[in-house]
């Protein structure tokens, strides 16, 4: 585990235009029921401009983060030795079809115990006009019996 | 009611505001990991999940989290209402081949902000009683 993944600045992801169609294949998938998630005419009666995403949808958009930090060449980060350890979402409004989203990582924390190590991944995620939607911040745990 | 009457305690800390089970098979994990993208192979090889030390095939920890949020979700009506999700995996969920796997939400009134109008709900999802998400919270604006 390579400890200087904290004071990287990582790109921001280029554009992901979230589909309706994929909206609604995630909300069924997550067991989504409310009409606001497939209906386009109930997504206009709540005022929003299309369907609306799941709450947990805008893990999608931090994984696009987490393959940049997985796949970094210096990171020491095995893929097969990964555990999630715990997710939260923080979001100023929710994820509507026809967003057009970037997502940016850093590393907020890495801390080693035993052979193991916890990486904190925080990934903000903004719309096309720059205004912030969610946050979202992965704990990962790099099991170390590599 | 008088103009001057305020309703102070609309909810009690300790109230169920919604619960449900679903039940997972492993038609729903596949399904998941085409939505999500997600197609690491310990959720849908057993001969994977044996070789890296699994009990079996498990869940997707994040359909697990997704799925939790719904009866919340159905409650509030208004998606705007959640504005911070948290859980933590604590316990894998295994997925039977043929028998699948059922998955209990319960969610309570944690805590409350009457002032601010926000409350915490706090899940608690379990499969045969056991739970599987820890510190499983939901903060959101109150209906």
């Amino acid at each position: 585990m390579n400890p200087d993944l904290t004071e990287r600045a990582f790109e921001k992801t280029s554009p992901y235009l979230v589909g309706r169609e994929k909206v609604r294949e995630f909300s069924r998938a997550v067991f989504a029921s409310s009409p606001v998630n497939f209906s386009v005419e109930a997504a206009h009666e709540a005022g929003f401009a299309d369907v609306v995403a799941p709450p947990s949808f805008a893990i999608v958009l931090q994984q696009l983060t987490l393959d940049q930090l997985i796949g970094a060449e210096d990171a020491g980060i095995e893929l097969t030795h990964v555990v999630h350890g715990a997710q939260q979402f923080t979001y100023t409004r929710p994820i509507v079809a026809g967003d057009e989203l970037t997502a940016q990582l850093s590393v907020t924390s890495i801390k080693t115990l035993g052979g193991n190590a916890m990486i904190t991944a925080e990934s903000a995620v903004h719309d096309i006009r720059g205004e912030h939607v969610v946050t979202a911040v992965s704990t990962l745990v790099v099991r170390g019996d590599a | 009611m008088s103009s001057d009457e305020v309703i102070v305690h609309r909810y009690e800390v300790g109230e169920v505001v919604a619960e449900a089970t679903y039940s997972l098979d492993r038609e729903s994990l596949v399904r998941y990991a085409g939505a999500s993208g997600d197609f690491n192979s310990i959720h849908y090889r057993d001969d994977v999940a044996e070789s890296v030390g699994l009990p079996g095939v498990l869940a997707h920890g994040m359909l697990t989290m997704g799925l939790a949020v719904q009866p919340v979700v159905e409650w509030l009506r208004d998606p705007t209402r959640v504005l911070d999700y948290q859980v933590k995996f604590t316990r894998p969920v295994v997925v039977d081949p043929v028998t699948g796997v059922a998955i209990g939400v319960r969610a309570v009134i944690g805590q409350l902000d009457e002032a601010a109008g926000t409350g915490r709900i706090d899940l608690t999802v379990t499969v045969d009683g056991t739970t599987v998400l820890g510190k499983a919270q939901v903060r959101v604006t109150l209906p």
